[in-house]
């Protein structure tokens, strides 16, 4: 099997040798037979289907439920590798954190002339009522998920910062969870970095942003309901931790304090873990046709009595406009040099960058501003010229709605197709943890866009995850006496 | 625990108890059928039944007039009514799912399992398979019992479980008793001498080795009536689902729930302390009818006490 022309291979090098933290288990999947391969990703299948781990698509029937292709192929990353990469998101994390706090407070940042405040202040996700509101350490973005690729020279790159309610989290534990019971060899041979542990560092994450005074606070995950396409992981993730699944029906607001409806009457709450867009999180103050929040709610965290995680108005800074100037944050607010670059981004904003992507648009991906799902976007060199056109006449009529990069050759990883092994392009979703510490668990989320030469990973439209490796540091020559003797490589 | 979660346990274990239920009703409706019976009476009987489960417009709308396998799909497969076996399964497991983080990932499992085999049934399975399908149902309702009482906190979700398996059963019970007494359809209540179709019944109850062990004698419609109503130690009988009733709401009970809990007191005393001859004075079915409301009336004020309240779903 050889890696694909220009883009870089997670597994092998470019002469199709397997890397050097690969080797062991390159051996292992080549003496695999493929009918073995098979049999065990039908078995993968067949649990994920018992145990009911689904998403629901929109625009298809309400409530139906497909798997979320699973591929049995680990992607593996050595201990120095992601050592960096941990370096990197929590710089970024702290970075953006403080911008959002910036933006609700002094604005420094606008007044140092480093962003249009324009593009700030004008945005649909910037939220005024957040002016001045004072959130327990200053912290805005709990859970971030920050998308990672990595460009065909093998450098890390961030493709875009998700600070609003980021999900996949679940599959990042179900997908270990399944490779453990499809290959323990696997995890009792190499030191395999583990997961498991998320939700606990998740609930304590939450309880340590609960309002001041609160001794043994009360966590809850506030979810749309069991029809929305990422139930199964808000449900399992309440689970994991131990805390109340509710629904907005569930909870409602008496002076200014949150309580839940409790078969023994009012109980209250002072953490909600949403999993909800602001817009729908309080009636009162958001659109008012919603059903799916709790009026007064704003009311209630204005007055510091329940801490929202993330918190409202966490959008102004994930933005597609606002990405180009996260590096800038960086260096803004913490005097650094960024440790993760940005891919090139065009802001079809300027008539610079306009001009340049739409003399480019056969080469370009342009990305809608406010899009997420991998909806709403062109891939110029696979789309055909009407598509081009297409985008040509809204980009002119709304440049402010569009960015563009340049059609990254992301990386792969061999992964299981109906032909066998071959290379499929991948990306990386780490969960950054912010609260009284930032934590990051050893891994995240890797997505696989299924389809050959596809670099369209999410998915809504036909992407698929794998278990995500993070090895242990190598073990020095003492750690090494009396472990089990292991082959020669 | 959260009213809604409450209420979603509560309606999960009586879609289930319904669904194994309504395979034992026409489980005694099929085997029936193969007693040397007029086939009119055959046909009175299914009458009956769809009569006493609300359903009889709805399938006469369909199918128009009574026939055994159309009123057998009707009320094991049919996708288009919520009274069948089918949607039940599927009501159970849509409210499972609503509190997959409250039950155990075991009983998820099974309860997702169950639905998803259920998708296979339909009415095209041939006459011979139904006999299979209601043993299917009755084992995946033991199965999910099992695991909910071998994995679950003995805590508020239980008794919440418990109380909508109890109540529904009690309701279905007296429901086959009322059904038997009122066959054939439309002639009034009068006595069947045929023994045998009372130990239709208490077969398809599973209740048939209890009666000839707790009677010894020979199966009469009185004695089936009054082990089914009176005895506190059968399963099925509608004195003991009282008993459990009573038992689970107390533990749960609340500030507002006083009220409840004495009606649900009153009732069990009339099992527990009750003669039933005298209960059933009036004949038998009209004291059922009478139960039934009752049973009615608790439902709805859990319903305000504990849960969601009706009507605000």
């Amino acid at each position: 099997m050889a890696a694909l022309a220009c883009a870089y291979d997670e597994m092998l090098d470019a002469s199709g040798a397997p890397r050097e933290h690969c080797r062991q288990y390159y051996r292992w999947l080549r003496e695999q037979s493929p009918e073995h391969l098979a049999s065990k990703r039908a078995e993968a299948d067949a649990l994920f289907h018992r145990v009911g781990i689904t998403f629901a698509v929109y625009g298809e029937n309400e409530g139906t439920e497909r798997l979320i292709p699973f591929d049995i192929v680990p992607r593996i990353m050595p201990a120095a590798e992601w050592a960096l990469l941990e370096q990197g998101l929590k710089q970024r994390v702290r970075a953006l954190n403080a911008f959002i706090a910036d933006i609700y407070h002094e604005q420094r940042i606008l007044r140092a002339g480093r962003i249009p405040p324009a593009q700030i202040l004008c945005n649909p996700q910037y939220r005024p009522e957040m002016q001045g509101v004072n959130l327990p350490g200053g912290i805005y973005a709990h859970i971030s998920g920050i998308d990672i690729v990595r460009d065909h020279d093998g450098r890390f790159c961030v493709l875009e910062d998700n600070l609003r309610v980021p999900s996949g989290v679940s599959y990042m534990l179900e997908n270990r969870k399944m490779m453990m019971r499809l290959f323990p060899e696997l995890f009792a041979r190499d030191a395999i970095e583990p997961v498991e542990h998320y939700p606990d560092v998740l609930h304590e994450n939450l309880k340590s942003v609960a309002p001041a005074g609160v001794t043994d606070p009360t966590v809850v995950l506030l979810t749309p309901g069991a029809y929305n396409s990422a139930y199964f992981e808000h449900a399992f993730l309440a689970q994991q931790m131990g805390i109340e699944l509710v629904e907005g029906q569930d909870l409602f607001v008496r002076d200014a304090v949150l309580y839940m409806r409790t078969t023994q009457g009012p109980e209250r709450v002072d953490v909600v873990y949403r999993r909800l867009d602001d817009d729908f999180l309080d009636p009162l103050s958001f659109r008012p046709e919603s059903t799916l929040g709790v009026p007064g709610l704003l009311t209630a965290y204005r007055a510091g009595h329940v801490t929202i995680a993330n918190a409202i108005g966490t959008g102004v800074a994930d933005d597609k406009s606002v990405y180009p100037y996260v590096p800038d944050m960086v260096r803004f607010y913490l005097d650094e040099e960024p440790l993760l670059a940005n891919v090139p981004t065009w802001v079809l904003r300027r008539p610079e960058d306009r001009a340049y992507a739409l003399a480019h648009l056969g080469e370009l991906v342009v990305k809608e501003v406010h899009g997420a799902g991998g909806y709403g976007m062109l891939i110029g060199p696979a789309a055909s010229s009407a598509q081009i056109e297409e985008f040509r006449a809204r980009i002119s009529a709304h440049p402010e709605r569009y960015i563009a990069q340049p059609t990254l050759a992301l990386s792969t990883s061999p992964t299981l197709v109906a032909a066998g092994l071959a290379p499929r392009h991948i990306d990386l979703r780490p969960f950054v943890l912010s609260g009284r510490e930032i934590t990051v668990v050893p891994g995240g989320l890797t997505r696989v866009a299924l389809r050959d030469g596809s670099l369209v990973v999410n998915s809504s439209q036909g992407g698929g995850t794998k278990d995500t490796w993070v090895l242990g540091a190598p073990p020095g020559p003492a750690a090494g006496a009396g472990a089990a003797p292991e082959q020669p490589c | 625990m959260l009213s809604r979660t409450a209420d979603h346990l509560y309606w999960m274990s009586r879609y289930l108890e319904r669904a194994v239920n309504l395979a034992r009703m026409i489980d005694a409706h099929q085997r029936l059928g193969l007693l040397p019976r007029a086939p009119e009476a055959v046909l009175q009987g299914w009458q009956a039944t769809l009569v006493s489960l609300g359903l009889d417009r709805a399938y006469r709308e369909r199918h128009g007039a009574v026939t055994a396998g159309a009123a057998f799909d009707f009320i094991a497969f049919d996708r288009e009514h919520s009274g069948s076996i089918l949607q039940c399964l599927r009501a159970a497991r849509e409210n499972g799912r609503a509190v997959r983080g409250t039950i155990t990932s075991d009983m998820w499992e099974t309860l997702n399992t169950t639905y998803l085999k259920s998708l296979a049934f339909s009415p095209s399975v041939p006459p011979s398979a139904r006999g299979e399908f209601l043993e299917w149902v009755k084992y995946r309702t033991h199965l999910t019992r099992g695991i909910t009482s071998g994995t679950l906190l003995r805590g508020e979700a239980l008794h919440f479980i418990h109380i909508g398996t109890f109540l529904e059963r009690a309701d279905n019970t007296s429901r086959m008793l009322e059904a038997r007494w009122r066959d054939p359809g439309g002639r009034g209540e009068r006595l069947i001498e045929e023994a045998s179709e009372w130990a239709v019944l208490l077969r398809a109850m599973s209740a048939f080795e209890m009666f000839r062990r707790l009677y010894r004698d020979s199966v009469t419609p009185l004695r089936v009536t009054q082990m089914l109503l009176m005895r506190d130690d059968l399963p099925q009988g509608v004195h003991r689902c009282l008993d459990e009733l009573q038992a689970n709401l107390a533990a749960v009970a609340n500030q507002q729930s006083r009220e409840t809990l004495r009606r649900a007191g009153e009732l069990h005393a009339q099992f527990h302390f009750g003669r039933f001859e005298e209960l059933c004075a009036e004949g038998v079915t009209s004291f059922i009818d009478r139960f039934q409301e009752r049973l009615r009336d608790l439902g709805e004020r859990i319903a305000n006490d504990f849960l969601v309240p009706e009507g605000t779903h």
